[in-house]
Parts: C-alpha cells; sequence; structure tokens
C-alpha cells in the first residue's frame, strides 16, 4: 500500500472539517473519498463503498436535468474538470440512495501539485432544491 | 553508509552552555557511502563539516529538503563552495512558479549576503526535484512532498538493502482525524515505510504542540506514532525546539518513553553522532 501525494491528503483532511459535502478524485477519476456532508446527502457511507471509478459513481445517483432526462457522465462538471484540468460548475438533479430527489449545484476544480502536476480533482457540492 | 549528525537544533542556531550535549547548529547531515558524499540540509552545521572536508573528495551533493533560512542559512560558509576543485550539486524542491536557482540566489545575495551565487569559485550545479526517483552513485534517492509549510520535501535513500530516511521538517498529523491509522492518507508514509533508520521531527513535547498545529512540524508522540505506523526499526528525534535545554530534552526523552508503548529503538539526535548502516 502506497500513499496518496500530499495535496491529495490535505485535500482531504481539509474535506474531513468542512461541513458541505466534498468529493475526491484521483487522476484517472477514481472517487477516493468522500465527506460526511456528502454521505448525508447521498444515502451512501464512503466505509461502505470504499473507492468507485468514473462509471460508478457518474451513473449510481442517477444525474439528470430538470426533465427527468439522465445527463451523459462528460455534462457533470467533476468529470469536465478532469477533461479539461480546468475548473467547471453546473447544477442538476440526482436520486440519492434514500430515494430522495434533490437539485444540487457543483463546483469542481482540479488539483494540480507543484511543478504542474495534475493529481486529480475536487467537487464541492450542495443542495438547492428537494422533491 | 556512514551518517553523521553535524546540526540537529530546529528553527534557530541555539548555542549556549545548557545546549552543550544536544548541540545548538541547525540541520545538517553528512551521508558517506564508498566514494559518494551526500550532505542533506545547509543549516549552521554545514560549517562544521567544511572545515574538516576530506580534500579526497571531489564532488558533493547537497540534497536540500527546503529553503527555510534554518535549512540554508550554513552554505555560504561551506568552504567547499570556495574551491574551485570541488564540484557541488545542490538538489532541491521544485516550487509553483519560482526555479529553485531563483530562490538559492534570494539567500546569495546582499543585503542577505554580501556574495552572489555566480561569483563563487565552486562548480556548481542545481537540479529541482519533486516526487522524484534519481541515482548519486550507487545511491538510489527518492524524493516525496510532504507536509510542512512551502515546497518541502523528504528523502529515502537506500544502497545495499539498507535505508535511511531523512525528514527534519514534518507534521503528517496536521489535520488528520484519522492519525495514525491510515497509510494511504498519510503524508511521507512513502517514504518511511521499512526504514532501517529515519531522522524525523519531533520539535514539540504535546502541550507545545497544541499552540503549534500547522507549523509544520510535530510532537515527540506523533513522531513515534508515525514511525510505529511506517514500522520503521530506528527513529532518531530531529530538529530539536531552540529553547528546550539539554535537561528538558532528557526529561522528555525519557517521559515519552515512560508513557508509549514504542516498538522500535528511539533517540535523541546528537550533534557529532555517527551511525553505521550495512
Amino acid at each position: 500500500m502506497s500513499s496518496h501525494s500530499i495535496e491529495i491528503i490535505l485535500s482531504r483532511q481539509l474535506a474531513d472539517n468542512l461541513s458541505i459535502p466534498v468529493f475526491i478524485v484521483d487522476p484517472h477519476g477514481n472517487l477516493i473519498f468522500y465527506n460526511e456532508p456528502a454521505e448525508n446527502l447521498l444515502g451512501l457511507r464512503f466505509e461502505e463503498t470504499g473507492s468507485m471509478n468514473v462509471s460508478e459513481w457518474s451513473t449510481i445517483f442517477k444525474p439528470q436535468d430538470e426533465n427527468g432526462k439522465l445527463l451523459p457522465a462528460e455534462d457533470l462538471p467533476l468529470v469536465q474538470t478532469m477533461a479539461t484540468q480546468a475548473p467547471a460548475h453546473g447544477s442538476f438533479w440526482i436520486n440519492n440512495l434514500n430515494g430522495l430527489l434533490y437539485q444540487i449545484s457543483v463546483t469542481a476544480y482540479p488539483i494540480v501539485g507543484r511543478p504542474n502536476r495534475f493529481l486529480g480533482a475536487v467537487a464541492i457540492f450542495w443542495k438547492t432544491l428537494e422533491k | 553508509m556512514k551518517i553523521t549528525i553535524w546540526g540537529c537544533r530546529g528553527s534557530l542556531p541555539s548555542p549556549g552552555p545548557e545546549k552543550n550535549i544536544f548541540g545548538g547548529n541547525t540541520s545538517c547531515v553528512q551521508l558517506e557511502y564508498k566514494d559518494t558524499c551526500i550532505i542533506l540540509d545547509g543549516g549552521s552545521g554545514i560549517q562544521r563539516l567544511g572545515a574538516s572536508f576530506d580534500s579526497k573528495i571531489k564532488e558533493v551533493n547537497i540534497l536540500l529538503t527546503h529553503l527555510h533560512m534554518d535549512h540554508i542559512m550554513g552554505l555560504g560558509f561551506f568552504q567547499p563552495l570556495y574551491n574551485s576543485k570541488i564540484k557541488v550539486n545542490i538538489w532541491g524542491p521544485s516550487g509553483s512558479a519560482e526555479s529553485l536557482e531563483h530562490r538559492l540566489r534570494r539567500y546569495f545575495s546582499p543585503p542577505l549576503f554580501p556574495i552572489r551565487l555566480n561569483e563563487l569559485p565552486s562548480h556548481i550545479s542545481i537540479f529541482e526535484i519533486n516526487n522524484s526517483s534519481f541515482n548519486i552513485g550507487e545511491l538510489q534517492i527518492k524524493s516525496e512532498y510532504i507536509c510542512h509549510p512551502g515546497p518541502t520535501v523528504g528523502y529515502r535513500i537506500e544502497a545495499n538493502n539498507s535505508v535511511f530516511v531523512y525528514m527534519p521538517d514534518h507534521e503528517p498529523a496536521l489535520g488528520s482525524s484519522h492519525f495514525p491509522d491510515l497509510p494511504e492518507w498519510t503524508s511521507g508514509y512513502n517514504l518511511a515505510k521499512n526504514a532501517d533508520l529515519i531522522f524525523h521531527d519531533a520539535q514539540y513535547k504535546n502541550s507545545e504542540y497544541a499552540n503549534r498545529i500547522g507549523w509544520g512540524h510535530s510532537s515527540y508522540e506523533d513522531a513515534i506514532k508515525f514511525g510505529c505506523l511506517a514500522k520503521v526499526k530506528k527513529m532518531i528525534l530531529f530538529h530539536h525546539d531552540p529553547l528546550h535545554t539539554d535537561e528538558q530534552l532528557f526529561k522528555l526523552y525519557y517521559q515519552t518513553k515512560e508513557r508509549m508503548h514504542v516498538p522500535f529503538e528511539i533517540e535523541l539526535g546528537i550533534e557529532d553522532k555517527v551511525y553505521e548502516l550495512p
């Protein structure tokens, strides 16, 4: 077992101390951590799921537009950030695993360490509407 | 590998009669292996090293962990830099914007220092590293950024199946609610894993650390917990606080040994102490 880079470790330590939901993915898009506020919103515990690859986490919550049309993974801000290594922002609806439908707003940003090493990305998100 | 401590004090040189045993010079460690000479950090201890430098050595590699003053303040007083027959290679961490050479030039220039880097007679080459692997002679070296303010790396040096690790400034517990349980989420773990000998930051007693979180240093307890996680075989507690006297260091050491179960050997760093690894 090897440790993550210090930039990712410090991102997690920050996320651990925040009361807004945070996702952290590695350079391959694997979801390597989400914090307790994210667990509450998504209805899922990190200890139970462990790491998830991009095809899992981008579909498990059924991201959809306001008309209920499922969104392709590439429309999600975090996936866009992974592709462009640039910040991205968007709003969409998700089904959490407790059966609730939430509209969430997501801002994703890349983690670029010294000197210009792309190490992954972070998404912060918050609930804007609930059905 | 022969490893000599020329300075193990943190933050500020602090000589004085009450510090005669452990010494007052800041971080500087010499590692010799066959014909290779490596110096880890250029704190004030490097001055004494330079004064007794083996005249047969024609090339020296200085590996800087970071550029805080206590780790570079002795460079300008290192005699081999003024000897045109000695080649000096300086290795250090990349920053976000400014090059390592530019950052070093800030020290080697007035008003901090009268002589500029390009005025030194020695042949100096500068190498930037990050999470890197490289060889110097027969030594295999790994560097990785670790938790300390500003660009800071630790070093893992291997030869002949022996592993020496140098992390004089390191705060692995910073902000972590899980320290020291999760190796993959612990700064410095990759470098320290199964080390035969590690020099690790232990600047504070626990009560001091509580008021200095985020300053980039460890308490005795956290250093030892980190050593347990990494399963090191021997740890030298390093980077002593400049205010800690010999008496206080001894007291801290014995209190820590009494309070904690330490499953490996620990010692306090002492100037002039020599360690040998096969």
